[in-house]
């Protein structure tokens, strides 16, 4: 049975923020789709969708950040209550930089122009799926306050990373054998990047989860 | 950092009914500590253990030890007018005596011969009213009736007086639920400065007052002494349920 509140007002807004993140969430994992879609398919109409729509990622961020700043100067919340305010405000700095991430790669869809891919598409898509995976449960994490999902969503970074790695030893190898090949290896390289910095992000979003149910500031991935 | 006061195993009884319960805890020299919780929780009971105020109360009954400076205040030979002189108490209410400011301040040193002469009763009171940020506002009369300063001096009046007899520790219970936000400031402020020289321990019904003006905060809960910790550690990170949902107001 939910604990009799005297905050009621506090309780409220605390949701509509949490609403608004499960919004930026969405469109952030939308971004992420639709610019490896582009990449996939060479589509530079779509890559500059991605591009176009990163200012609502963007107003979403500034909203929840100002509902934030105002819960915070008008209802003074304290422990827990304050560390998910304070969580949420980095949060949403975290998920409106995966945007700029997703935009990133769509800039280098449209870079890339008409020159064909310089190998197939394998390890890229599969980073993707990886990157929506833990932002997806990075939020889950969250709603829950979720300590254990949180720190399970940081190891799934480790894939991540290895993915990236594979990737990046590939490239390098081309690019030494087939110096020509330089310009189109490093438009993958930078998508792959990209990828890889939003599950950094994710993993910073993990961190704060565990702030959050726990009251611990500390890295999840050294 | 030096335990000014030691509160050893303390349990307190209105008649039979129990008001603490085995409170133990060391208050920190020239700091600031902040006792919160509901109404009728021991918190002002507690306060008032450390002057012997509770000590005339019909039927009350104290067991445990309250040492300051390691020396136990309830011991027989203790002095309770020199013990009330080194620990001093601010109330709720503003509670000036229908006199001159001036002699408002002198009343304790005249009382207790703390000073040879008018000029360096003049000098004591001059210095407690700087002390207590007062100075500025009265001395251009210090002749006025006290009666007729806003509640806020009134307040600062009444720490002047508690400061001319040069306590140790001053004991504040509620000393801004009669004042506007700004007067509260003003209290504050004077808080933090007189925490340079003074132990401070207060009493307060409003949770952002201890969190914006002590150094350690205790939650005091049915008589129990539940949590006692940094104020930034109980304000962010409390360690108990009940603390948690006692500052974030989920209490039933």
């Amino acid at each position: 049975m939910a604990k009799p509140s005297l905050r009621s007002a506090l309780d409220r807004e605390v949701g509509e923020i949490n609403d608004d993140l499960l919004r930026l969430n969405k469109l952030v994992d939308r971004a992420i789709v639709r610019s490896v879609d582009s990449l996939k398919r060479r589509d530079r109409a779509l890559a500059q969708q991605v591009i176009d729509e990163d200012v609502e990622i963007n107003e979403l961020r500034f909203k929840i950040e100002e509902n934030c700043l105002a819960l915070i100067a008008t209802q003074q919340p304290a422990a827990g209550d304050l560390r998910s305010i304070i969580a949420a405000m980095h949060m949403v700095v975290e998920m409106e930089r995966m945007g700029d991430h997703a935009t990133g790669i769509a800039k280098t869809v449209i870079k890339m122009g008409d020159e064909p891919l310089l190998k197939p598409l394998i390890d890229i898509p599969r980073m993707a799926e990886l990157a929506r995976e833990m932002l997806r449960s990075s939020l889950i994490a969250y709603t829950e306050r979720d300590a254990i999902k949180a720190r399970a969503v940081a190891e799934l970074d480790d894939e991540m990373d290895a993915l990236y790695r594979a990737i990046f030893d590939e490239l390098v190898q081309i690019m030494s054998q087939t110096p020509d090949s330089a310009s189109r290896a490093t438009y993958l390289l930078w998508c792959a990047h990209n990828l890889e910095r939003i599950g950094d992000r994710v993993t910073n979003i993990a961190e704060r989860v565990v702030f959050i149910t726990t009251g611990d500031m500390k890295e999840l991935n050294d | 950092m030096h335990s000014k006061i030691e509160v050893r195993d303390l349990d307190f009884y209105y008649g039979s009914l129990q008001a603490l319960r085995a409170i133990s805890m060391l208050i920190w020299e020239r700091q600031i500590t902040a006792l919160i919780g509901p109404s009728g929780c021991g918190k002002s009971t507690f306060l008032r253990c450390l002057n012997r105020m509770n000590d005339d109360i019909p039927g009350a009954r104290m067991t445990g030890e309250v040492l300051i400076e390691g020396e136990d205040i309830y011991r027989r030979e203790v002095d309770v007018v020199e013990l009330r002189r080194r620990v001093g108490m601010v109330f709720q209410k503003p509670n000036p005596f229908p006199q001159s400011v001036f002699d408002n301040v002198a009343f304790g040193p005249r009382v207790l011969g703390l000073v040879d002469g008018r000029g360096e009763l003049g000098e004591l009171v001059e210095r407690s009213l700087a002390r207590a940020a007062l100075w500025d506002e009265v001395k251009d009369d210090l002749g006025r009736d006290a009666l007729g300063l806003s509640l806020g001096e009134q307040q600062r009046l009444c720490i002047a007086r508690v400061l001319a007899v040069e306590p140790e520790i001053i004991l504040m219970d509620e000393p801004c639920s009669a004042l506007d936000p700004i007067a509260t400031l003003r209290i504050e402020e004077l808080m933090r400065q007189l925490r340079e020289r003074y132990t401070i321990v207060i009493v307060t019904h409003n949770m952002h007052q201890a969190a914006r003006v002590s150094d350690r905060t205790g939650l005091f809960w049915l008589g129990e002494l539940v949590e006692f910790e940094e104020t930034g550690k109980i304000f962010t990170r409390p360690g108990q349920r009940l603390t948690e949902d006692y500052i974030t107001g989920r209490m039933g």
